[in-house]
């Protein structure tokens, strides 16, 4: 079950003949004012990312296109890459234009290898039409692409680390101040953002503005791609306005009943029934579209494991708070599984949790603990005082 | 013979350094292309790239060593990854697991004697809706089932000629 509608109604390449007839601060003005947000999981503004970037002072400035989707339960960029690499490709040449940048480098992560041919052929297609290259459709506008395979690891996805590994270092994230928009890949300035953003943002400059402000809601405007997982009679990849509730996205996949629903992959948080009424979107439940279905028979504490041996093996083991945090966690989920875990040591661990959140150096050691603390928060009388007899049921 | 075959990798190494460049964010390309050709990207070939790109060869032992799909060590011509995470995990990858080393003999993050195959498991592959999912090298297998595995290793011993698809594989462990 795949739907994309938004995207298969598009003209191609009208968003870019749009954009060459614009400046550059009328195409960044487009895409501000449609409020579209990042889709990476950030959330942070497009339009703002490419002013700076723009803004930046700098003969070479460089778009990355983020494809190393690796958040657990996230498979849309993969779905939006093999049905519509050229919507992508077309909003990293609007971006080029719009920042004045001429070099665009996709990030696809190792494991979509076997994506690879088919994307040099869409852009070797993009080179004979004169859609990259030097001279696009005629105008003064260069641009290219080129793509750089990732090399499994789950932390390049985050921005920094990305650029540490274009540039030939482990992944190992930045501190930010500075931000890539003004010191990126070799030090210039560099937009980084998510497959289904660029690919978002052509389709606001086809559509125009007050068209993506039409759908979703105010704070979160526009239409967002889900990938939606685990026990639910139609899972795939769906198209949703922002704003859904979580109760009639479960009716949409064939998901009512479940236990509990995990928004925005293994670094999210874990949503009981009793939440089912509240709302995806920025001001309520953000996420960058991962929607993992938990029927009535999971065991939390092994969904809770399963997460938490991810982040151990994911951390990059730079800073501290990640590099043991992580591992502490993981072994008190151990001693919660044996009922052997007191409630002043889950206190512990929930206040490590929370320092973890604070103290981490990225956004993977300050968001690998939510789902250990919701489920802590939501689940407790499931997860205390276990005996052998608790744990059969599974 | 080991002096020509050490001749030749440095040969290609220089020939890559041609194509991406002479520069550091050559290097993970580089180390690409000859884990992808070799299985293996040993000291002696780290010597070589950092002499290529100007850099100590410790600096790409720490590259190589901090990406889970280079490594320095040996693995087999297949290289079978399957997906441990929750959805994948949910939708019956432990049963997977124990066939894939019921019928190769080995356990995860070994390869066989005659290195032909290793196993390894992955994070998140971005094909949760079809789970369970592995990959053999590049090529994607989805909804994978205990009794897949055994097509799915058929499929790769083909290529090594009609004898050894005839090998009994029983492994009494
Ligand atoms: C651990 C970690 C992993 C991330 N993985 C991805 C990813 O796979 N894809 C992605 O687009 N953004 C990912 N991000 C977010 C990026 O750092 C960045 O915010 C995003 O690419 C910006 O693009 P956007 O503004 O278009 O969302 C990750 C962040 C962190 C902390
Ligand atoms: S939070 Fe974790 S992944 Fe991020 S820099 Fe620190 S150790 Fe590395």
């Amino acid at each position: 079950m795949n739907t994309l509608p938004t995207f298969n109604s598009m003209t191609p390449e009208a968003g870019l003949k749009k954009a060459l007839t614009l400046s550059r601060p009328d195409i960044i003005e487009e895409v501000r004012s449609s409020g579209l947000k990042g889709r990476g999981g950030a959330g942070f503004p497009t339009g703002m990312k490419w002013n700076f970037a723009a803004a930046a002072k700098g003969e070479e400035k460089f778009i990355i296109c983020n494809a190393d989707e690796g958040e657990p339960g996230t498979f849309k960029d993969r779905l939006i890459l093999q049905e519509h690499a050229d919507l992508v490709f077309e909003g990293m040449t609007i971006a080029g234009k719009a920042v004045g940048a001429k070099e665009g480098i996709l990030f696809l992560r190792g494991e979509y290898t076997y994506l690879k041919p088919q994307l040099e052929a869409v852009l070797a297609k993009r080179r004979e039409q004169k859609l990259l290259g030097k001279g696009i459709l005629g105008s003064d506008l260069e641009f290219d692409i080129r793509i750089f395979m990732g090399a499994g690891a789950y932390i390049c996805g985050e921005e920094t680390a990305l650029i540490e590994a274009l540039e030939g270092f482990r992944g190992e994230p930045r501190n930010r101040p500075p931000f890539p928009v003004n010191t990126g890949f070799l030090g210039r300035p560099s937009v980084v953002n998510n497959v289904e953003t660029l690919a978002s943002a052509a389709c606001i400059l086809q559509k125009g503005s007050a068209w993506w402000t039409s759908k979703g809601t105010e704070k979160s405007t526009g239409i967002k791609i889900f990938s939606i997982s685990g026990d639910c009679q139609r899972p795939g990849v769906y198209e949703f306005p922002m704003g859904i509730t979580i109760a009639q996205l479960l009716k949409e996949v064939g998901g009512e009943g479940a236990k509990a629903v995990q928004v925005g992959g293994a670094s999210g948080q874990c949503i009981p029934a009793s939440q089912f009424s509240r709302a995806i979107a920025f001001e309520d439940i953000p996420t960058g579209g991962s929607i993992i279905v938990f029927g009535q028979h999971r065991d939390m504490l092994d969904v809770l494991h399963n997460f938490m041996d991810f982040f151990v093996d994911e951390s990059c083991g730079q800073c501290t708070p990640c590099r043991r945090g992580n591992v502490k966690l993981l072994e008190g989920i151990e001693l919660l599984k044996e009922g052997k875990c007191s409630m002043a040591y889950l206190k512990e661990l929930c206040s490590l949790g929370e320092t973890m959140q604070i103290a981490s150096k990225c956004g993977l050691g300050q968001s690998s603990p939510s789902a250990f603390l919701s489920v802590v928060q939501n689940f407790r009388e499931e997860i205390m005082g276990r005996t052998s007899k608790t744990l059969s049921h599974v | 013979m080991l002096m020509t075959g050490r001749e030749r990798l440095a040969g290609e190494i220089q020939a890559l350094a041609e194509k991406y460049g002479k520069q550091h964010s050559a290097l993970i390309p580089i180390v690409q292309e000859i884990k992808q050709k070799y299985r293996q990207v040993d000291s002696f070939a780290m010597q070589i790239i950092a002499d290529q790109l100007g850099i100590h060869p410790v600096e790409v032992y720490s590259v190589v060593s901090f990406y889970a799909f280079l490594g320095s060590q040996a693995q087999g011509k297949y290289i079978i990854r399957l997906c441990r995470t929750i959805s994948c995990d949910m939708q019956g990858k432990d049963r997977v697991m124990r066939q894939l080393e019921n019928d190769l003999g080995i356990k995860f993050g070994e390869t066989t004697k005659d290195g032909k195959f290793s196993l390894e498991w992955a994070n998140c592959m971005g094909m949760c809706d079809q789970g369970p999912a592995l990959l053999v090298n590049e090529k994607l297998h989805t909804r994978v089932t205990p009794e897949k595995v055994h097509e799915i290793l058929e499929e790769c011993r083909r290529s090594f000629g009609v004898h050894a698809t005839e090998q009994k594989e029983v492994h009494l462990v």
